[in-house]
């Protein structure tokens, strides 16, 4: 490692804000499996969507 | 560093379209892998797509939430918010930058050699519209007799799916051709515009109208990968503002919404070592050439 990164390393607090909003939006997911989203989602994402194709 | 974002974005790209069994089956996939979400823009009814889509399953739910909460199922949409929730807190727009089939494709076609332009500060806002208003809004709140809304981003916009999804299977299945009116020309004169813009500017989709890059946007302060500037290295020599893809004057704003870590301004344009690349504040490299912090001019 150079002397540079290790020295800023030195001086670099870590950023909570990423791992809080990270562990937010993955509760927000376990409660969308929860709920059996997965289920409709893939039952949503097997069928050909009309409207994506731009006729539906 | 560029090979490997070119390599990372063409595995990416292969790893959401890796089903090629469409010239037999005529049909889209459809296993189930498509349980898991596509980081970028990526149709899921596209042929070979092996993934969802975020907007369309988002829009999807959203449309179809008044009729799901009537028979007792709370469909809001969480778990796709929190699956690209978790990419946006990881990666935030490194995701366009790195792993956006239709981003990619934007790009090779601005190689194509031109006059290029500029695309307007302003219309950066666009994209934010879209978000609220044909992703979230429209769908959630214009439902027919039945209570069902329509993904109105999906229907009347988004030209990666008139492209991979509206094109192929217009081609794999003849009977549908028969079908084809007014709404299937508009998205095809959206895709021609999109496309066409993009060989005189850099990524005008992104820049102007895409939904999933303005909500990767919003992490752009609070993801854990990101660019930090080091104040006390730069010149203000204004180097970074002209290697950018997406007009961002890196040294003035290090915190960008449009920034998606391309590293060409760390990389390719920086001579004072003033940009480095971080994970959740902890450097990850700094270019080391031995020089010392600079005063500013
Ligand atoms: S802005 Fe949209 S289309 Fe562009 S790279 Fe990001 S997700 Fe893909
Ligand atoms: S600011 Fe730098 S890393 Fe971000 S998009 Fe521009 S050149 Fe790429």
């Amino acid at each position: 490692m150079s002397r540079t990164t290790r020295d800023l390393r030195k001086k670099s607090p870590i950023r909570k804000a990423p791992f809080v909003v990270i562990t937010a939006f993955l509760l927000l997911w376990l409660i969308g499996v929860a709920t059996g989203e997965p289920g409709r989602v893939l039952e949503q994402a097997v069928q050909v969507c009309l409207s994506c194709i731009g006729i539906g | 560093m560029e090979a490997v974002r070119k390599w990372v974005q063409v595995i990416m790209g292969f790893l959401m379209n890796s089903s090629w069994s469409f010239p037999f089956t005529r049909t889209i996939y459809q296993g189930p892998l498509k349980v898991l979400c596509a980081p970028g823009l990526n149709c899921y009814s596209c042929p070979a797509a092996t993934t969802y889509c975020p907007l369309g399953s988002l829009q999807q739910l959203l449309g179809g939430l008044r009729f799901a909460l009537e028979n007792g199922q709370y469909y809001f949409g969480f778990s796709v918010l929190g699956s690209i929730g978790v990419l946006g807190g990881l990666f935030g727009r490194m995701i366009c930058g790195w792993a956006c089939p239709f981003g990619f494709l934007q790009e090779l076609l601005h190689k194509i050699p031109s006059r290029k332009f500029g695309v307007p500060r302003i219309l950066s806002q666009g994209k934010f519209v879209f978000l609220l208003v044909f992703v979230i809004i429209l769908p959630l709140a214009l439902v027919d007799a039945s209570g069902l809304g329509s993904p109105w981003f999906c229907k009347f916009i988004c030209p990666a799916g008139t492209l991979e999804a509206g094109l192929p299977l217009l081609w794999l299945q003849p009977n549908l051709r028969n079908t084809i009116g007014l709404l299937f020309f508009n998205k095809f004169a959206i895709l021609l515009l999109f496309l066409g813009w993009a060989v005189f500017a850099s990524r005008p989709f992104c820049r102007t109208v895409c939904p999933l890059g303005a909500f990767y946007a919003l992490f752009s302060r609070v993801r854990l990968l990101k660019l930090r500037l080091d104040e006390s290295r730069c010149t203000n020599c204004k180097a970074c503002h002209h290697v950018c893809p997406m007009g961002v004057k890196f040294n003035e704003s290090p915190d960008d919404p449009e920034c998606i870590t391309c590293l060409a301004c760390m990389n390719k344009a920086c001579k004072f070592d003033a940009i480095s690349l971080e994970i959740g504040g902890i450097p990850l490299a700094v270019p080391d050439r031995g020089l010392s912090p600079v005063s500013k001019p």
